[in-house]
């Protein structure tokens, strides 16, 4: 019963099950072509890269006890801010530049993560509505940025960022693989783990501690803006181009799902990187298995808000605890 | 024994004779401050804009904004008890989606009419349980209903669907006259008419006095004895009725139903609820001052129409720009009561 227990053990049971149908619709699971690992499940590593980063970025904010609604706006932002850049370039082409550019569309990010990391130590207000402004703005910003347009670009380095390959796997998820690798020796390895629970349990406790829970605060939000951007980067490098619209719609919800799914508390106090990885993985996976079993389109959003009920209600141990633990009361009952 | 003190230890701030300048009562500051902001818009819109005088400006106010007027509503009731609810614009696209699928297949609209408003409320009912009995978060179980709800519309009907039924045209063409030359429609009146309820409601019943009290402190609230569960699955019954309420209205506007329609209505609606000085962590605020942060929202879109030359993403950005100044302002005033 302790793996049944284990909090990671629906998730992963869910994802694996997905995994398994999709061995048997996929044409290709997983092959060896052109020098690069190929098929449904390298699809879906690579599709999973933006959500694990903005998720990475979430899981920090959110076991400080904070949320943060501004992720999809900064990924657009960032896509925005990166594609009308290189459009300028000379030669498009030119890695340098590229790479400059990508590190000028991060710290934009990072700067607009400071912006709500600021508003929530600082100001002192909930992290929630705090991040609401820029989730509301953000987008208003892209636009402008964009000046409303769609702007494409022919830059292969940018694209290498999205749809490349390195040593066999794709560049995104090993991007991604990289930020998770970095994330849990600094949370693992270090005191800052300890820190990052301490004040998502209490800020005020912590920093009679002689924590600076303000510094850590502000530090999340930054990573968590670094991130987004990052996820911005690779979404627009996957259409060549910037979408300011379309761009993170909606993918703080899936990231806060991720985390939910991960194990991570919304109160904070308690994070899991390992789950929240598990969890957009597992988001990832859902949505190309409703369109490798052959789901209608139409049904798409259902059946994801059919497994999302689900795993929502499976996370919480009030209702297994009235729906299952009748069970175990009538065993232990002596005949 | 000791003589106790006839004088009261404490004295009353309102007889503070060093307080001579009137000052509101600080509960009435983020109010007073939209409203103030509302009249400063609407007469920076009368200097700078020609026939920005005429009535129709703020008729056109309450037509154009019925939907989300009738969400912020139910919004408020929500945020009152600390809440929040995800799932109102998913809920409006499967009102107007279902709505338009059944009318077309010949159902009876008087039948129609109740059937979509009471799915709606039982939507929300369902998530208030599901909140209150097994613990999940609000903001991840009205999530969780947002995609129920527009899954659910998407596996309907992905398309736009025409409404020919005689009374939802005879109600969309309906003009209310108000003085001599101002007309208005039925749907701005159904939703000023839910802000009168819902304030009724707020100010005078026990039920108005419970949501507050599971607002200020959900614990405090069941050791006093009042009815948490009750309440707590109540307000997202009305946030779902709302929300369903908001669809018809929107079926009605434009006679015709659509899934993607109300993507983001959530947002709008807490928006205008924190401009219109909710507090987000439940315990206080004003239908009407949801009534008047819709109102700031759709001045704002009003101006920037008459102004033309605007692109529509300052739309955004100056919500957000409001959103933030009356954040700090709700701050400010909160820490100072403290």
């Amino acid at each position: 019963m302790t793996i049944v227990k284990n909090r990671l053990f629906w998730p992963v049971a869910i994802l694996v099950a997905l995994l398994i149908v999709n061995l048997f619709t996929s044409n290709q699971f997983i092959t060896l072509q052109d020098g690069h690992l190929f098929g449904a499940l390298i699809d879906i590593l690579r599709g999973s890269a933006p959500l694990i980063l903005v998720a990475l970025g979430m899981t920090l904010v959110i076991s400080t006890g904070g949320i943060d609604l501004s992720v999809g706006s900064v990924m657009a932002i960032s896509g925005a801010v990166a594609c009308l850049l290189i459009k300028d370039l000379g030669d498009q082409n030119a890695t340098g530049s590229v790479l400059l550019i990508m590190g000028v569309a991060i710290a934009v990010s990072a700067a607009l993560g400071l912006w709500n990391g600021s508003l929530v130590a600082v100001v002192g207000i909930q992290p929630i509505i705090a991040t609401l402004i820029l989730m509301v703005a953000g987008r208003g910003l892209a636009q402008l940025v964009t000046d409303g347009q769609i702007i494409n670009v022919q830059s292969s380095p940018y694209a290498t960022v999205a749809t490349g390959f390195f040593l066999t796997l794709p560049v995104a998820f090993l991007i991604a693989m990289a930020a998770v690798a970095l994330i849990l020796v600094l949370t693992r390895r270090t005191a800052l783990g300890l820190l990052l629970e301490s004040v998502g349990g209490s800020p005020s406790a912590s920093r009679l501690a002689g924590i600076r829970a303000k510094r850590i605060t502000v530090m999340v939000y930054v990573v968590s803006g670094a991130f987004a951007g990052l996820a911005g980067l690779i979404y627009s490098a996957n259409i060549k181009s910037a979408d300011s619209i379309a761009a993170g719609n909606l993918i703080e919800l899936d990231a806060i799902l991720a985390v939910v799914i991960g194990g991570t508390a919304l109160i904070g106090g308690r994070f899991s990187i390992a789950g929240t990885v598990v969890g957009a993985i597992l988001i990832q996976t859902l949505q190309v298995t409703v369109v490798s079993i052959g789901v209608p389109s139409k049904a798409t959003l259902l059946f994801k808000a059919v497994v999302v009920v689900v795993l929502c209600l499976s996370q919480s141990a009030t209702f297994r605890e009235k729906v299952f633990g009748r069970f175990k009361l009538r065993s232990e009952v002596p005949a | 024994m000791t003589v106790m003190s006839p004088q009261p230890v404490t004295t009353d701030p309102a007889i503070n004779p060093r307080r001579r300048v009137y000052r509101p009562n600080t509960k009435y500051i983020p109010i007073l401050a939209t409203l103030a902001l509302l009249l400063v818009m609407y007469l920076g819109g009368l200097v700078n804009y020609e026939n920005f005088d005429q009535p129709s400006v703020v008729v056109n106010l309450f037509r154009d904004n019925a939907v989300l007027l009738a969400v912020a509503v139910g919004m408020t009731f929500v945020i009152l008890t600390g809440g929040i609810d995800l799932s109102v614009g998913a809920v409006i696209s499967l009102t107007t989606t279902l709505t338009a699928t059944l009318l077309q297949g010949g159902w009876p609209p008087l039948l129609v009419l109740p059937l979509v408003l009471i799915l709606g409320a039982l939507l929300g009912a369902g998530m208030g349980a599901v909140i209150h009995y097994f613990r999940v978060e609000p903001f991840i179980a009205t999530l969780a209903g947002l995609f129920l709800a527009r899954g659910l519309a998407l596996f309907i009907n992905q398309e736009s669907i025409p409404i020919r039924d005689e009374l939802w045209t005879t109600l969309s063409d309906m003009r209310i006259p108000l003085g001599e030359t101002t007309k208005t429609t039925l749907t701005a009146i159904v939703a000023l008419v839910a802000v009168l309820i819902a304030a009724a409601v707020l100010a005078w019943t026990r039920f108005g006095r419970n949501v507050y009290a599971i607002g200020g402190s959900a614990d405090s609230a069941l050791l006093m004895g009042l009815p948490v569960a009750r309440t707590r699955i109540a307000v997202y019954t009305i946030s779902g009725f709302c929300a369903a309420l908001g669809g018809v209205l929107y079926t009605i506007n434009s006679t015709s139903g659509h899934a993607l329609q109300g993507t983001g209505t959530e947002l709008d609606a807490i928006a205008s609820c924190v401009i219109g000085g909710v507090l987000l962590t439940g315990g206080a605020g004003y239908v009407f001052g949801s009534l008047l942060g819709v109102m700031v929202f759709g001045l704002i879109t009003t101006i920037i129409n008459f102004q033309g030359d605007l692109n529509a993403a300052w739309t955004r950005i100056v919500v957000g720009v409001l959103l933030f100044g009356f954040i700090v302002l709700q701050r400010l005033v909160t820490r100072r009561t403290r």
